[in-house]
């Protein structure tokens, strides 16, 4: 209910929004949580094993109860937290893991199977037999035990990525954030101050307590406008910072558009924010106690009751109990009796808590039960003098304060215990420029809190080399935090540590009494922390009671690890952009428009688009068109595009010396207007990379690559120029995409060019010269080099030309009976005439295997050279390049089958080698293939056995030369 | 016989202007990669300020404004944008003919640097990166040269087979930090 004259909802419009269907109204600045209790909706979800009603235990980040889905369809929401969800008109909210109702769960049948559903009770159950685990018990398992459900549509909401750098990050924009930030702000640093709220102003939003005798919530406004005036600030709200990375690289998760109706623009911003300094003013997360049925709707951490009281104006009962082990506790006893709501008792477990008036103080009290099955209506108080039963529908609990250590953890720094407020703090520099400060490092009183701010704001505006100003502390609350632990009240039944995980204190006797004593073993076998809200409000609780059930201290014990995110983060936040068209860079040749018209399907070579063939009115499969092109290359003129393949442009004194090194044969003699057929090795002596580099002038080479070793081959010359010979006087630059290259391929390739070249080629024109020429008013380079055997050129201008210059060629082929190629005739036509790719050049062959050995100079030293030379390199046992040609009934042959000999069981033990390439030839009317065989050479017409286990083929192929067309070359030389 | 028609790498995509950044393809005469030969350095970036009124520029800088530009391009590179090269630099460096082998891009405006900031991940800030400051990193997925130009100007270069790709990244940017209002 609401309370008349409480709360910070300045506007106080009312919001209307659904809950399972019903339409309830909060108020402006409302989360969902809030409104929910305004309405006295106390029932919120069910727990995630025993389907138990739950509620809103907290009023932040660290709730486990209320989780909610929001939304339908591809944009569903599933594991909100209610306590974090603002209301938006149209706001749609529904509660999860239950059926067919919240207030009527079947699955809480579960909770009546209970004592057989502790901790390591799968483990136990479901061992045998092992065929029923994944057919029988773990899809019922999954149906009946869970949180939030996605929606198994693709995702359909924007996210984004973004990049920020900073002097100073400040995370959390309480008391001690604030004071850090204005210090650090008024110094000219460039501060971003990152808060998960929506609000900043952290606790001063939540207590009642003055700064220099302003309401804290106004100290804090008046805080904001000065910081916001600043330039120099960047205040982030809706902001958690989640992950702690090197080099003070914090990771963090912007909410944009949740609490918002219309979702134009991103849902969600994973920001990757630099800073050179941090200082963390996380705050502190209020921890439960443990008490049987401690987990009924309406039983709540005091602090959050505070915080629905002062900042939401909203009492969660009308008759509220309050049970702690702390002063602070009786604040919210105070707090409610001011804004006139009922306080039926305070509960202290000290024995020497203070006087409080107002209400009845019961000290040395324990609450040890709760009865209410979807809202508390009772709870009973154990005393000296025996039980009692007190009506309430809202119990307020303190177990004390646990720091928000999380992030200060993710560089496996370890928090220290501090035996004084009952805590973990953190351990000082245990993340390098980070200065934590105020409650999330052990400091309970708001004027603590300030001086601490200042005092880390100091340290990093020093270590900035900026000089702080004068700053006097402000006016503030110092009551000292007053603590005696409690973890667990004895008794019988359950009583809650986990809520999200329905974890008991039992469990974690259990598991004790199970030898599962470490708490890294205690939490896997308990599940104790592991659920979404990864255990804020119940790891220190849980490792007490272990504690205590070992015998050993909570410092001996010790805690989980503490990794990022601190707070979920979607995976599509986190892969933000890298759908659909952001997955990759799509690289388009000149040509790609021509082609996508003539109908040819594309395909992606690395991150190139390239035409499979270009279909013509008739042909029905890929293998007609196919056949087509590669008859038209072999009778008349071909034009394909190869402006893919790596072209490095290579100048200076040394550059023909520099060649000789990472070449294997030699360039330095190559005449200037001739091109040379190279192969790159490896440092190991193995084949990186084999093209053609064509010498322009003395001190000009061009070097061209296969198309997927055009960025390797770039960094290895870089890295072979800069390590190994820097003394060499040569430059080399990318020049792939300034020029639109193309093939000429064809018996007519010289008449086309002639018709469009303005000096006509003569005989100096041999195969493998190169040369400038003159075409449509541009300067270009023609090679005259061949990927097919064919008498062919490459046709090179610079690449505002490509376009044009495609459709010109092809028209111009197409009038002499030829036409456009694709990747699966260029296929064909390199297998027939024995040329490789990558296919081939995989990585682990070298020169000697594909017949190359003597490419590699003895004349010179080259890179991998001398390793080349390993006797197990130049075995002829080694498998080695040889053509395969079907002689059996069977002539399919596919890639990555496997050679045996032809009676011998085609198992591994017996493989004689791989299939790399096939194709089906119309040239030689054979389907062919390269392939890898031990001592290949030497078994030339040898019969074996290619099996193909994965499509079971077997195909018996005899050993044939690897150039299948036309081996003494006199096409392309002609 | 009729001259071959020339095509921009941007072409059918760019100018687009949301909210407060626009985006525009930049078409200088010519792009060349300068890297000068062994110890000619101090020669050769005299030889450009006599030809071309500017120097060498030392790393992440650039030298010059919308006219005649050099910006350093990586380890012992220059890119000079603007007019063809002088032949005098023939002596002192290689030259690389690049005028169409990149995508160039201006993003201007107030959003530019917040537009930048989901694509890069530098610190682009003003105190940080001001005016005629260079940086070669990522745009996305891609690999680019990032140039202030102008107050909240920046001249972006990818592979010009690229340039679809880079005008889907921007414009995506450009249209989430809009929504932001």
């Amino acid at each position: 209910m609401r309370v008349a004259g409480k709360g910070l909802l300045n506007t106080g419009r009312s919001v209307p929004f659904t809950f399972d269907g019903v339409r309830y109204d909060g108020i402006e600045g409302d989360t969902l949580a809030s409104a929910l209790l305004a309405n006295d909706v106390k029932l919120v979800g069910r727990s995630f094993k025993y389907h138990r009603p739950r509620g809103v235990l907290s009023a932040g980040s660290e709730e486990p109860n209320a989780l909610v889905t929001i939304g339908s369809g591809a944009q569903k929401d599933p594991n909100v937290r209610a306590t974090v969800q603002e209301i938006h008109a149209g706001l749609q909210a529904h509660s999860q893991n239950r059926w067919p109702s919240l207030a009527f769960d079947a699955m809480a049948i579960n909770n009546l199977a209970a004592p057989f559903l502790g901790a390591g009770f799968y483990y136990k159950t479901f061992m045998w037999p092992k065929a029923f685990w994944e057919k029988l018990y773990e899809p019922v398992i999954r149906r009946a035990a869970g949180l939030g459900g996605l929606s198994g549509e693709n995702c359909a909401d924007e996210y984004e990525r973004a990049f920020a750098f900073c002097d100073l990050l400040v995370i959390g924009a309480g008391p001690t954030g604030l004071m850090a930030a204005l210090i650090a702000a008024r110094a000219g640093a460039d501060v971003i101050l990152a808060d998960e709220d929506f609000r900043m102003g952290g606790r001063l939003l939540a207590e009642t307590y003055e700064i220099d005798g302003l309401q804290g919530h106004l100290w804090a406004e008046q805080a904001l406008t000065e910081l916001g005036a600043m330039d120099n600030v960047r205040l982030m709200t809706r902001t958690s910072v989640v992950g702690v990375y090197d080099q003070g690289t914090y990771a963090a998760l912007e909410r944009v558009g949740h609490h918002k109706p219309h979702k134009a623009g991103p849902l969600e911003c994973f920001w990757r924010i630099v800073a050179k300094r941090c200082v963390l003013a996380a705050g502190a997360i209020e921890r439960p106690v443990a008490f049987r049925n401690n987990d009924r709707p309406g039983i709540m951490t005091a602090g959050a009751v505070r915080a629905y009281l002062n900042r939401w104006g909203v009492s969660p009962g009308k008759a509220v109990t309050v049970f702690g082990n702390n002063d602070d506790a009786h604040r919210t006893a105070r707090d409610l009796l001011d804004a006139g709501v009922h306080v039926a008792a305070l509960i202290d477990s000290r024995h020497d808590a203070p006087n409080f008036d107002g209400a009845q103080l019961m000290r040395g009290g324990q609450v040890c039960n709760a009865s209410g099955a979807r809202g508390i209506d009772a709870i009973t108080v154990r005393t000296a003098s025996g039980e009692e039963r007190i009506r309430t529908d809202c119990l307020a609990m303190s177990g004390g304060w646990n720091p928000t250590v999380h992030l200060t953890c993710h560089m496996n720094g370890r928090p220290e215990w501090n035996r004084e407020i009952a805590a973990f703090v953190p351990k000082p520099g245990a993340v390098p420029g980070m200065v934590t400060a105020g409650a999330c490092n052990g400091a309970f009183s708001t004027a603590d809190c300030l001086q601490q701010g200042i005092d880390a704001a100091k340290i990093a505006l020093a270590e900035l080399g900026l000089t702080a100003p004068d700053t006097a502390l402000p006016d503030a609350d110092d009551a000292p935090y007053r603590i005696a632990p409690l973890w667990a009240v004895a008794g019988k039944g359950r009583a809650w540590l986990d809520f999200q995980n329905d974890v008991t204190v039992k469990d974690v006797k259990q598991a004790a009494t199970e030898n599962f004593r470490s708490v890294e073993h205690m939490k896997r076998y308990t599940t104790q922390g592991m659920a979404t809200d990864q255990g804020k409000s119940s790891n220190v609780g849980a490792l007490a009671v272990l504690a205590d059930a070992t015998g050993r201290g909570i410092p001996e014990t010790g805690t989980t690890t503490f990794r990022p995110p601190y707070s979920p983060v979607a995976i599509a936040a986190l892969g933000a952009g890298g759908q659909g068209d952001g997955f990759a860079p799509q690289r388009y040749t000149t040509s790609h428009k021509a082609s996508v018209e003539r109908g040819a399907p594309m395909v992606e070579v690395g991150l190139w688009y390239r035409p499979s063939f270009f279909p013509k009115p008739g042909e029905k499969t890929w293998r007609q068109s196919c056949d087509r092109e590669v008859g038209l290359v072999r009778e008349h003129v071909g034009v394909c595009d190869v402006s893919t393949l790596g072209k490095i442009d290579i100048q200076g004194p040394d550059a023909a010396a520099f060649l000789d090194f990472v070449y294997t044969n030699m360039f330095s003699t190559l005449k200037v207007g001739r091109v040379r057929y190279g192969l790159m090795l490896r440092e190991d002596g193995y084949v990186m990379d084999d093209g053609t580099t064509a010498r322009l002038g003395e001190t000009h080479f061009v070097m061209t690559t296969t198309t997927a070793a055009a960025g390797e081959v770039m960094r290895h010359l870089d890295f072979v120029h800069q390590t190994l010979c820097p003394e060499l006087d040569v430059s080399f630059i990318s020049v792939t995409e300034q020029w639109a290259q193309f093939a000429i391929a064809g018996p007519k390739s010289r008449d086309l060019l002639n018709g469009l070249l303005e000096a006509p080629l003569g005989e100096d024109w041999p195969f493998m010269a190169c040369g400038s020429v003159d075409l449509m008013g541009v300067q270009g380079r023609l090679f005259r080099i061949s990927f097919s055997g064919e008498h062919a050129y490459e046709l090179a201008v610079p690449a505002r030309y490509g376009a044009a210059l495609f459709r010109e060629l092809v028209a111009r082929a197409e009038a002499l009976g030829g036409g456009p190629y694709g990747m699966e005739a260029l296929n064909v036509l390199r297998i027939e005439k024995g040329l490789l790719t990558h296919a081939e050049l995989h990585g682990r062959i070298t020169a000697f295997d594909l017949g190359l050995g003597r490419m590699v100079s003895a004349k010179k030293d080259c890179i991998g050279q001398t390793l080349s030379n390993r006797p197990g390199l130049k075995d002829p046992e080694r498998e080695r390049l040889v053509g395969l040609k079907p002689v059996g009934a069977i002539k399919q042959l596919m890639p990555g089958a496997f050679l045996f000999d032809k009676d011998a069981e085609p198992v591994r033990v017996n493989g004689q080698g791989y299939l790399t390439s096939a194709c089906y030839s119309p040239t030689v009317g054979s389907t062919l293939a390269l392939a890898f065989l031990k001592n290949g050479p030497e078994r030339h017409g040898e019969v074996i056995k290619v099996v193909d286990h994965l499509r079971g083929l077997e195909t018996l192929c005899e050993v044939v030369d690897p150039v299948f067309f036309d081996p003494a070359g006199g096409r392309a030389r002609g | 016989m009729a001259d071959l028609i020339a095509k921009l790498p941007c072409d059918g995509l760019l100018p687009l202007s949301i909210g407060k950044a626009t985006l525009v393809e930049v078409v200088p005469v010519a792009l060349t990669s300068v890297s000068p030969l062994k110890g000619a350095e101090k020669d050769l970036s005299k030889a450009m300020t006599k030809a071309h009124g500017v120097g060498f520029p030392g790393p992440n800088n650039s030298n010059g404004d919308d006219a005649v530009r050099a910006i350093w391009f990586g380890r012992a590179h220059a890119l000079l944008i603007g007019p063809a090269p002088d032949s005098a630099l023939v002596k002192h460096a290689a030259l690389t003919d690049q005028t169409d082998a990149w995508a160039v891009v201006c993003l201007d405006g107030d959003a530019a640097e917040s537009v930048l900031a989901r694509l890069a991940p530098v610190d682009l800030r003003h105190s940080v990166f001001g005016l005629g400051q260079t940086v070669r990193s990522q745009l996305g997925h891609m690999t680019a040269s990032i140039t202030r130009v102008g107050e909240n100007a920046f001249q972006i270069m990818v592979f010009r087979s690229m340039a679809k790709t880079l005008v889907h990244d921007l414009k995506t940017a450009m249209v989430a930090v809009d929504a932001r209002g």
